[in-house]
């Protein structure tokens, strides 16, 4: 007893179709333990299209304004102190103007500047490098600009460390835990291995925080954070008043950190 | 056969050495797990509020794929709060709000690990609650 084609093509098609629709019942019926379960974005974060930072080298004058940002910062990401320069860990930290802006300065250059420390941290570059090498994607652009770090997804091989030209990052030779002198409960810490660099303070952003570093110089307003892309912003009327200048524009990674060199009165 | 005598008393050697653990652990009954829930913080709890983020069940079984995907939820797409089946928001952290209540990780995290073997190196950077009394 053969079908012929046209009988094959109706079963075939009402087959199907019922197929589908058993498929559709039973997936219904079968309830997701977590189905009901969501995740979202805590409403009390602040949230900006790019995030950026402003420093203002003329408003730090004395070594504890240097001191009390960099402080702030390592005290509450864990970040360990471990006396020798060859293992230093730092998230951020000061250098001269030669170092931070090379092929910048000049001989002639006004003293104040050319031999003052610059707050240095990384530039949550618009295009990093340290993101296009990573091999794990352990770190990675968010979608408000930060460059972040997945210290789970890290394998320590420091191609971004290779990569970026700011030196921003810290590699762990050793176990941080005892050089932490008061371990912050909020924050992990880091393990042997693992790379790690400024993270413009996420964690606290998602709590609705502005960055320690920026909380730090709150009342001189020597470092400003916010929003590049509204035009409103803090950060914004800055740039449209001052001259600025980023680090290593050259090479193209867009830094999102711009640097106030306010000089003297003649500046 | 030649060696007949070297190999039936290597096969018996290699026998004895196999099967010892089962012989060496014979009516050694190695109690079964069963972590404590009961920490100050969760004592501190209303009756009625005194429950995980998901049922006990669920989380016993599937707690490590929870955090799992809460990982990757904070990390990697900054979302930070959990709601739960039953409609509760929890903030997701494993050092901040899993460890707040079960503050008494030798007795209920490394209880179970223990018994099954497995090493979590969560703790290799998250920060375990300071225990009291331990």
């Amino acid at each position: 007893m053969s079908i012929n084609r046209r009988q094959f093509l109706k079963i075939a098609g009402i087959s199907t179709i019922v197929g589908l629709g058993g498929t559709t019942t039973i997936k219904a019926l079968w309830r997701d333990e977590l189905e009901a379960s969501q995740v979202s974005p805590s409403p009390e974060a602040l949230v900006a299209k790019r995030w950026a930072m402003v420093v203002d080298v003329s408003k730090f004058k004395i070594d504890n304004d240097y001191k009390r940002v960099i402080d702030a910062c390592h005290r509450i990401h864990n970040v360990p102190d471990f006396g020798n320069p060859k293992d230093e860990v730092k998230w951020i930290w000061t250098d001269t103007f030669s170092h931070a802006f090379p092929g910048q300065e000049h001989e002639y250059m006004e003293g104040g500047i050319k031999h003052k420390p610059f707050m240095i941290l990384c530039n949550h570059c618009d295009n990093p490098p340290c993101v296009r090498v990573c091999p794990t994607k352990a770190t990675f652009k968010r979608e408000d600009g930060i460059v972040m770090m997945d210290f789970h997804r890290c394998i320590g091989c420091r191609f971004c460390m290779a990569a970026c030209p700011f030196g921003a990052r810290s590699f762990n030779w050793r176990d941080p835990r005892p050089f932490i002198k008061e371990e912050n409960k909020e924050f992990p810490t880091r393990t042997i291995g693992v790379v790690e660099k400024c993270n413009f303070c996420y964690e606290r952003l998602a709590k609705g925080l502005i960055p320690a570093c920026v909380e730090a110089c709150k009342d001189n307003k020597a470092l400003v954070f916010g929003d590049l892309k509204d035009p409103n912003s803090e950060v914004r009327k800055i740039l449209s008043s001052c001259y600025t200048i980023r680090r290593k524009s050259e090479l193209g990674t867009q830094p999102s950190v711009f640097y106030v060199i306010g000089g003297s009165n003649n500046a | 056969m030649y060696d007949t005598g070297k190999i039936i008393t290597g096969l018996i050697i290699f026998v004895i050495l196999v099967t010892f653990p089962f012989y060496n652990n014979i009516g050694k009954a190695i109690s079964k797990p069963e972590p404590k829930l009961d920490t100050p913080e969760i004592q501190k709890l209303p009756e009625k509020e005194r429950r995980c983020v998901e049922p006990k069940a669920f989380m016993r079984t599937e707690h490590m794929k929870l955090l799992n995907e809460w990982r990757d939820s904070v990390v990697r797409d900054g979302n930070r709060m959990y709601v739960s089946t039953d409609r509760k928001k929890f903030v997701m952290s494993l050092q901040n709000t899993c460890m707040n209540c079960h503050s008494n990780k030798k007795n209920f995290c490394d209880q179970c690990h223990n018994y099954v073997a497995v090493k979590p190196y969560c703790w290799d950077c998250h920060i375990a609650p300071k225990e009291k009394g331990t």
